[in-house]
């Protein structure tokens, strides 16, 4: 009996030992293999990119279509994704990145403000944008509460998921969203404080960032989800079944992106790349407006109507209307006497 | 915090007395070399958490802790928490029971299963969970975002630490005691009241105790299925993360430290629980 | 008095009956609801879900099961995973040996203390643990300026998941040597120093061949411990993919992702995880330490 179970337990051992053996023989090879795959005929460079939390799919392919470029051989691009403010803090706070392309400018002006980014990294003709999108309402496939705008959203029973503006940039630009299409054509500052009130209070889930905002939507949390246009986009893509409105008033959001300062020079040219009629017919195809309104994209997957995606939009704030980033991320978004950290008490 | 158990049934084999060796060069240095590695690995960490959430002194800590939602999250968590290790403290002895004083057929694959909890990752449960609870369910119950859908992952994955903590003492007890009872006349139920359940009642607190700091603390196996509404199925660690991902470091720290108190309060109790119960015997 | 912890590792067993003849106690009727009740329970608990979940992985058949198997990320984050787990094993066992056996063997001043310090990582949420490291070791924590100064990244890169999948394992192989040690004593020790052998023959000749079967437990658990670790790695990780993504990172970050494909790639990984604990537990049976006469 004893003698069994002895070799019994040697035989287990034994197994356990082969199967340790197996995995670390597996880990090494398949680290040298990937060596040799990875280097190509020059020597090969690897991109870090550290992004919000909507753009992976999108800059996977801008960084497919740049390896195939003459400035792009032997590039490979790797991306960590999530919230715009949480990766904006991550980087400063030691996670390597040779370019960064966050939801909105303050997020990287941090950055810069850490000496990880050139201060000049905005002065180009872009303003260091690369991607642009509105601000759109998506709905359950069918529409089934009938939301058909801004009004629809502080009904009673309507449950808005959003991101949480802590984390995440998606949230800001939603938040901003609301209220600066209520302050009307007389710039009804008690009106908007009003409406964003309203709209505060319908809010039944504040998620983490962009992605995790549509995640909770389509896993069946609340009625409305406020996102970007590029969002609800790549959803409906991806199979999604939802619907989105672009309002009439909305908000235009401007995504910026810049290299590091250790960044390899293939950085830069990767950043113009993006810039470029090329990249930014790619960003078109992914549901992105392009930053030149002169390049126009046509059959974008998943959007309402794939010819014309871009409906334009009747009125269209900027956050320079509303005062800038450093006024409004203070008169909003301060932890302490920000409106919607009031208004959320 | 070490839950101690004390063997209530006379152990089979004496444990040999500790030789009292003092250390000499060799032993001190590994004894240096061991607390500086612990030092560097537990005590270090769990410092910094104490000292940030007191960074901004007292008041502050104080503030953050009671603030609407941290309070919230802290009594979701620790009421799902209990609840849970309640619940598995009864199933699990009922578990260790039957696996102990009964044969049947698929006993072993009953014994595989329960580990199951323990051995899975954690977001991997909460993957699990959520397809038997959540939107796609095959028998149509969504329970994302509601307290039920946290308290039911807590009952998974604190499943088996009452039942493999009760087994080796019911395995060890004699039951010559209760078969006297039972020629004296008393009922399975007596028998069991009065004999047994002293008897294993240490190792039930012990597994509760583990079961309870596990609830507490547990992540990846909740966070599918609560959706994060605050003020109603946020939990806490899901808390400290989102702060510390809003650069809120010192909040992060204090309701940290605050469910570490939570847990060394409970395990003292439920240690002196135990010592009362073991002395009973 | 022995002092010992029914912590985590006794919670992973189905521990061996005497071989003394089972007679089921009760009437049937008692004995019958009792079996039926503690059968369902478990059934519906565990054994549900677990079915759900497979059911859910090979919704669409074997091909996309198989074609996930393959994704270049699903590798990369598996071979982290093994490599991270590997070291942390190391590290546990090398160290939980040694202070196994000062604590059996020695005695010091703070002697308690260091056996609940050894403990307090299973009272401790595995974010808090990730919170930790960030405090300590971060760019701006207490010793991550110094350390990034001589060129050395803990937070963001591999040696801060080593380090998670260390602290939340660490008592795992010390719970299991010590009570092995206490209870086989010192006689052998002290007959083998009378007769002139020294202390590093001492412990590879006696001490680590009484050991042994509780440490290959102690290292199983740790394994498993380790590679299915996730709260902690997602607070320290950067989580990118083929770099810092360990598969329970893999398994979230494509839970969040949109589409059929990466649905699948979720659900294949966790459901390899699933099948990878399995065959743990039942190495872990296998090993578990008889209790001998």
């Amino acid at each position: 009996m004893e003698a069994r179970t002895t070799i019994n337990r040697r035989r287990a051992l034994g197994l356990a030992a082969a199967a340790l053996t197996a995995s670390l023989g597996l880990a090494a090879c398949g680290g040298s293999a990937a060596g040799t795959v990875g280097s190509s005929a020059s020597s090969s460079t690897s991109l870090d990119l550290v992004g919000f939390a909507v753009i992976k799919s999108a800059y996977d392919e801008l960084g497919t279509a740049f390896a195939a470029t003459e400035a792009g051989k032997g590039v490979t691009l790797k991306g960590s994704y999530g919230a715009s403010g949480a990766q904006s803090r991550a980087v400063i706070a030691g996670q390597k990145a040779d370019i960064v392309a966050f939801s909105l400018t303050p997020d990287l002006d941090n950055v810069a403000k850490a000496g990880l980014v050139d201060p000049a990294w905005n002065a180009g003709p872009n303003k260091g944008i690369v991607s642009r999108s509105v601000v759109v309402i998506a709905v359950r496939k069918g529409n089934p509460k009938g939301i058909k705008g801004w009004a629809d959203l502080v009904k009673p029973g309507v449950g808005i998921v959003t991101a949480d503006p802590g984390t995440s940039g998606s949230a800001k630009w939603n938040l901003l969203a609301a209220y600066s299409q209520a302050l009307g054509a007389t710039k009804d500052e008690a009106a908007a404080k009003t409406y964003l009130g309203a709209f505060v209070k319908n809010v039944v889930s504040w998620n983490d960032s962009g992605r995790t905002a549509t995640d909770a939507f389509t896993k069946g949390t609340g009625d409305a989800l406020i996102s970007y246009e590029n969002e609800a986009i790549a959803a409906r893509a991806a199979g999604v079944e939802l619907d989105y409105i672009v309002p009439e008033s909305t908000l235009l959001i401007e995504n910026p992106g810049a290299v590091t300062k250790t960044a390899p020079a293939q950085a830069a040219a990767f950043l113009s790349f993006v810039t470029s009629t090329d990249g930014q017919k790619i960003l078109g195809s992914k549901g992105f407006r392009p930053i030149d309104g002169a390049i126009t994209v046509t059959d974008v997957k998943g959007a309402n109507d794939p010819a014309k995606p871009f409906p334009a939009i009747a009125t269209l704030t900027t956050v320079a209307d509303l005062g800038g980033w450093s006024a409004v991320n203070k008169t909003f978004f301060d932890k302490d006497a920000g409106l919607v950290t009031l208004l959320r008490k | 915090m070490s839950a101690q158990v004390l063997e209530a049934a006379p152990p089979r084999r004496r444990p040999r007395p500790v030789s009292a060796g003092r250390l000499s060069a060799a032993s001190g240095l590994g004894l240096g070399v061991s607390l500086l590695w612990l030092s560097l690995i537990v005590l270090l960490p769990i410092a910094a958490i104490v000292t940030t959430s007191f960074e901004s002194g007292p008041t502050a800590f104080w503030h953050t802790v009671t603030s609407t939602e941290a309070l919230g999250t802290v009594r979701l968590t620790v009421a799902a928490a209990l609840l849970a290790t309640v619940f598995n403290a009864v199933f699990g002895t009922l578990i260790a029971w039957v696996l102990v004083r009964d044969t049947f057929r698929g006993k072993r694959f009953i014994e595989v299963i329960i580990d199951i909890p323990f051995a899975l990752p954690t977001i991997v449960a909460g993957l699990v969970l959520i397809s038997l609870y959540g939107p796609q369910s095959p028998f149509g119950i969504d329970l994302v975002g509601t307290r039920r859908g946290v308290f039911l992952a807590l009952l998974f994955v604190t499943l088996p630490f009452v039942v493999r903590s009760v087994q080796p003492v019911l395995i060890e007890m004699e039951r010559d005691v209760e078969e006297a009872a039972a020629s004296l006349g008393a009922n399975g139920f007596t028998t069991f009241r009065r004999i047994i359940l002293p008897t294993i009642t240490p190792a039930i607190l012990a597994g509760a105790a583990l079961a309870f700091a596990r609830a507490l603390g547990e992540y990846g196996s909740v966070i599918l299925i609560s959706a994060n509404l605050i003020g109603k199925t946020e939990v806490s660690s899901s808390f400290v993360l989102k702060k510390i991902e809003e650069g809120d470091a010192v909040a992060a720290a204090g309701v940290a430290t605050l469910l570490l108190m939570v847990a060394v309060v409970v395990l003292v109790i439920l240690d002196s629980l135990q010592r009362v119960a073991a002395r009973r015997d | 008095m022995t002092e010992t912890s029914t912590i985590a590792p006794t919670a992973l067993t189905s521990p061996t009956s005497p071989i003394a003849p089972k007679r089921p106690t009760g009437r049937p009727a008692t004995r019958w609801t009792l079996r039926l009740t503690a059968v369902g329970y478990v059934l519906a608990l565990v054994a549900l879900p677990v079915l759900t979940v497979g059911r859910r992985t090979f919704a669409h058949g074997l091909g996309p099961v198989l074609e996930s198997l393959q994704n270049p990320d699903l590798i990369s984050a598996a071979r982290l995973g093994v490599v991270v787990a590997l070291i942390s094993v190391v590290i546990n066992t090398v160290f939980g040996v040694g202070i196994s056996f000062l604590l059996v063997r020695y005695r010091f001043p703070g002697r308690r203390l260091l056996n609940a310090v050894i403990d307090l990582p299973i009272s401790i949420s595995p974010v808090v643990v990730g919170i930790a490291l960030i405090l300590v070791y971060g760019r701006n924590g207490w010793f991550g300026g110094w350390l990034e100064g001589r060129g050395v990244q803990i937070i963001f890169a591999t040696p801060a998941l080593v380090l998670a999948t260390v602290i939340v394992a660490l008592p795992l192989v010390v719970r299991e040597v010590i009570p092995v040690l206490e209870e086989a004593g010192t006689d052998q020790d002290q007959a083998a120093q009378s007769l002139g052998a020294n202390a590093r023959q001492r412990f590879l000749r006696i001490t680590l061949p009484t050991i042994r079967w509780a440490l290959a437990y102690g290292v199983v658990l740790s394994l498993a411990r380790s590679l299915g670790e996730f709260g902690a790695v997602r607070v320290v990780s950067g989580s990118v993919p083929g770099q810092s993504q360990t598969p329970t990172l893999f398994v979230n970050d494509n839970y969040q992702e949109f589409g059929p494909v990466a649905e699948q790639a979720a659900f294949t990984a966790a459901f390899a995880l699933m099948v990878v604990s399995v065959v743990f537990i039942i190495v872990i049976a296998w090993l578990r330490p008889k209790e001998t006469n």
